[in-house]
């Protein structure tokens, strides 16, 4: 019986706004389910506007932050299970990759360092000279080298090349899982797809499973398996990649997908904008309903249910785009 | 070492020559075999400056430049040591509670705040006179360290708490380091800088603290500081008897010395925000 | 209008003068929207911050200047290089990048929009009335009259940014530079703000300049654009043309890193990264990550040349 790589059961998280007499709550993750399994590695995207829950759910999953209700589960090991939790072991298995590469690294020490700290402290290599040889393959096939990385303190990288260098770290203790939050929303338009394909070249040399969340869809459309679309903490669709952006079935992410300016179709269509966000948390129906062109009344009323569909991917609608109605 | 000195700006500058100045009479000239000044009637009293006694002497026969050194001496020595005491510790606490957060974080916070609160000058006047009269410069260097270490730790509480979110510092777990690790790695360069400002502001704060004791009569007697001589010759009317280099010296010293450490601060500052780029 | 005539702007650094400018001449018509694209580091930003005349020491014009005409109310004005400054907000106006904070956090909006009117406007009317027209104004561009009362660090980025557009075009300018006006947000937002930009000036008929590296923005968005590269003016025209025929092979480059409506192939970015401004290479600025490079392009700097009518490239490998 293959465990499954990561799941996360039904886990919310809200935070209190406003001074300490405030009521005002918001729930940044509301009620989320997902899972992946363990068998091959996959890259999953995690897409959604700012506001939607993503960087709060990659916080979680990295243990930097706690989770008020649900659970999650890496490799079978409960993250509510305390007792358990073996800092050591968890660094090996889970990598992180942060939005900006200038503040992924501290201004005041050389970039190698880092390297050299995930080689030697976490034990992968036994001396320096063993932890160059393998800093060096591993920065290869990210596209730099050691010798160009040596010395150099972030601001003597631009912000493609420094990002490289955090993706090379990140794999040094060939975790089974990396998490990467908005890893190309700091670089040139021109640039990004030149690390995102990356991803997909590193997941099936180093056999890691990526969870790649982006605001930007036509990044992950090459590149990902399985797709989660938020929307202000919620789960809104879930499923195979390229079937879901082929097909949006929830209006979102049908949304989602108009919203990249692409070439060779001019936007014409009329658009709301997101109102103000507290207002938006705290509906208690369908959260997207004020700005969906499709909604009826049902969709006012009540919170929809998940509709699973024969393609593998679950929908929070009530009358989503690909039903046979 | 030259191409610091040529570019820096003349606050820096002029403060550096000062302190250094000062920290040359204190702790270099001091070391100079001499008789203890403070005993009574080593000399014939209330003498004009000569060759002999270059600032004259006090109405009770103590060569006043000796005086006037050993004065230089104390206060700086308990001025340094309040600031590292202060500073360390407020470093020390600020980072801890910053860091740890939770209950251990709330209990050094509140602790803390209290001694911020506390109105320092009647405390330490009541500390002073159970002293009765005597101390030893440590002592009175501890004594005003209790109110030195408080305003720091806030601060650097407020920057290990806006640090601690930080994406370098997740980095730095996510490579292996430790919390102590980090913190003295990651945090603590940030914090150095900060650090060394407060501590001349602190050593500047105990001087005078000290010193305005020491004019309201409540420093030990036994105890040779600026704040002293100051209280000393005011008791024995230097000014009625016309012994302007025995009450002069030291307050033009301490004003001089102030400034020193002043201007020592402010070009300190100028360099530190020159150098990020204004 | 505005003339560019053959501008070129140096940073003085301790190591001598970093030139980030080089003689870039061209026009910007009234009524359109013209779009600078480039990579980071190219002089895009600079080149706006000289339009909008806010070039300080250690940045520096070495020569050439900027002319900005037209006409407001009837009236004909014409300022130069060092005098755009006096028309700011009521001819002339800048959004600036979204990540930046350009509204004072703890001063309400309300004081900021009033703020932004000369003295001699506020006199004609009363504040009342004045704050009035502003709600007016906002209403017309979805924007709550609430947010009048709130303050800047109350609204997210989206919210922050739609605000100073409507701060920036409230009297009506005739050029409005916008720096990156979309880059820090998600392309939800993104789409929000360049279509109420769109419609902002289908509404005004003034001049709209947009700087972004994002050429699939200046696909929707732009009626002409200029290519930047390194300092350098590589192409200019109408940005139609320029994305079915790109001529320069830096903007091929660009133009097929985009992903088109229909294509499913997998994209790539453009290979190694421009030179330093510091120490630039001798001839055509791209000739190191050029595919098509001659010996030419090595040694002799390209001229920014018509190549049709109301085309400009600076190439050598043009006829």
């Amino acid at each position: 019986m293959s465990e499954k790589l990561l799941e996360i059961k039904n886990v919310s998280k809200s935070f209190h706004i406003g001074g300490m007499l405030s009521k005002k709550k918001i729930d940044a993750v509301n009620d989320i389910n997902l899972e992946i399994e363990g068998v091959k590695p996959v890259i999953l995207s995690v897409v959604g506007e700012s506001g939607c829950g993503k960087s709060t759910l990659c916080k979680m999953i990295l243990r930097l932050h706690d989770f008020d209700q649900g659970d999650i589960r890496l490799l079978g090991n409960s993250y509510k299970d305390h007792k358990g939790y073996d800092p050591f072991r968890f660094r090996l298995e889970v990598q992180p990759i942060f939005q900006n590469p200038y503040e992924s690294f501290s201004m005041r020490k050389t970039v190698d360092t880092y390297l050299f700290n995930t080689a030697l402290r976490l034990k992968i290599s036994k001396n320096y000279k063993e932890a160059e040889n393998l800093i060096d393959e591993i920065l290869k096939s990210v596209g730099m080298s050691l010798e160009v990385v040596r010395g150099k303190y972030p601001t003597q990288f631009s912000g493609g090349e420094l990002q490289r260098v955090s993706i090379a770290r990140a794999l040094i203790t060939r975790p089974k899982l990396i998490i990467a939050d908005e890893p190309v929303a700091a670089i040139d338009a021109s640039m990004k797809m030149n690390i995102v394909n990356l991803f997909k070249e590193l997941k099936d040399k180093y056999q890691v499973s990526f969870i790649y969340v982006t605001h930007d869809l036509s990044t992950a459309y090459y590149v990902s398996d399985y797709i989660a679309a938020l929307y202000r903490g919620c789960l809104i669709e879930y499923g195979p990649a390229k079937e879901i952006m082929d097909n949006p079935a929830h209006p979102y992410t049908q949304l989602l997908m108009n919203a990249v300016p692409r070439v060779g179709e001019k936007w014409d269509k009329e658009f709301t904008m997101p109102d103000t966000e507290d207002k938006e948390y705290a509906i208690t129906y369908c959260k997207f309903a004020p700005r969906c062109p499709y909604a009826l009344e049902e969709c006012r009323k009540r919170r929809p249910d998940i509709k699973c569909s024969a393609d593998g991917r679950k929908t929070l609608c009530f009358y989503p785009l690909n039903s046979e109605v | 070492m030259k191409k610091f000195w040529k570019n820096t700006n003349i606050s820096l500058k002029a403060g550096l020559l000062l302190t250094v100045i000062f920290l040359m009479i204190g702790f270099v000239i001091y070391l100079l075999p001499h008789t203890d000044p403070f005993t009574f009637n080593s000399y014939q009293g209330k003498l004009k400056p000569s060759s002999v006694h270059l600032l004259g002497t006090t109405s009770m026969g103590q060569d006043v430049l000796w005086l006037l050194i050993e004065a230089i001496h104390n206060s700086l020595l308990i001025g340094l040591i309040v600031a590292a005491i202060g500073t360390v510790a407020g470093v020390f606490i600020g980072l801890l509670a910053g860091f740890s957060g939770g209950c251990l974080d709330r209990v050094l916070t509140v602790i803390t705040d209290t001694f911020i609160v506390i109105p320092s000058l009647p405390i330490l006047i009541l500390m002073t006179s159970f002293m009765k009269g005597t101390s030893t410069v440590f002592i009175m260097a501890l004594v005003l360290a209790m109110f030195a270490w408080a305003w720091p730790s806030r601060q650097i509480r407020s920057m290990a708490l806006s640090m601690r979110e930080r994406d370098f510092i997740h980095t730095a777990w996510f490579s292996g380091e430790g919390t102590v690790q980090v913190v003295v790695t990651e945090i603590l360069p940030y914090a150095f800088t900060w650090a060394l400002s407060n501590f001349m502001n602190a050593t500047l704060a105990a001087i005078a603290s000290e010193s305005s004791l020491a004019v309201l009569g409540l420093s030990p007697g036994n105890l040779i500081s600026l704040g002293n001589m100051i209280q000393w010759a005011r008791d024995r009317n230097a000014i009625f008897t016309k012994q302007w280099f025995w009450i002069g010296s030291p307050i033009i010293t301490t004003a001089v010395m102030f400034i020193g450490l002043f201007l020592l601060i402010t070009g300190y500052n100028d360099y530190l925000s020159r150098k990020r780029g204004r | 209008m505005i003339k560019i005539e053959h501008l070129s702007t140096s940073y003085s650094t301790i190591n001598g003068p970093v030139h980030v400018i080089n003689d870039v001449d061209f026009e910007i018509y009234d009524n359109e929207i013209f779009g600078i694209a480039g990579e980071s580091g190219c002089g895009k930003t600079t080149l706006l911050k000289a339009l909008y005349d806010i070039v300080e020491f250690p940045l520096v014009v070495d020569s050439g200047k900027l002319v900005l005409s037209g006409e407001k109310d009837g009236k004909g004005f014409s300022y130069e290089t060092g005098s755009i400054r006096k028309t700011w907000w009521n001819n002339i106006s800048y959004v600036p990048q979204a990540a930046q904070s350009v509204l004072n956090p703890i001063v309400p909006l309300k004081k900021q929009f009033l703020d932004s009117i000369p003295k001699a406007d506020k006199k004609k009317e009363t504040k009342e009335q004045i704050l009035k027209r502003i709600a007016d104004y906002l209403k017309e561009l979805n924007l709550s009259p609430d947010l009048l009362n709130a303050y800047p660090f109350q609204l997210s980025g989206g919210m922050r940014q739609r605000v100073i557009i409507a701060l920036a075009t409230f009297m009506s300018p005739k050029v409005v530079l916008a720096d990156e006006p979309t880059t820090a947000l998600d392309v939800v937002v993104q789409r929000g703000i360049l279509m109420m930009l769109m419609r902002l000036q289908k509404q005004l008929r003034n001049t709209m300049v947009i700087v972004s590296h994002d050429m699939g923005v200046h696909y929707q968005v732009t009626d002409r654009m200029g290519i930047m590269y390194s300092g350098s003016m590589v192409e200019l025209g109408k940005t139609e043309d320029i994305f079915e025929r790109p001529i320069h092979p830096y903007t091929e480059m660009l133009v097929g890193a985009l992903p088109r409506v229909g294509d499913k192939s997998q994209k790539t970015g453009i290979p190694g990264r421009p030179p330093a401004l510091t120490n630039p290479p001798e001839g055509c600025r791209f000739a190191p990550r050029c595919p098509k490079a001659t010996k030419e392009c090595k040694k002799t700097v390209p001229l920014f040349r018509q190549v049709e009518p109301g085309r400009y490239a600076a190439c050598h490998l043009i006829p």
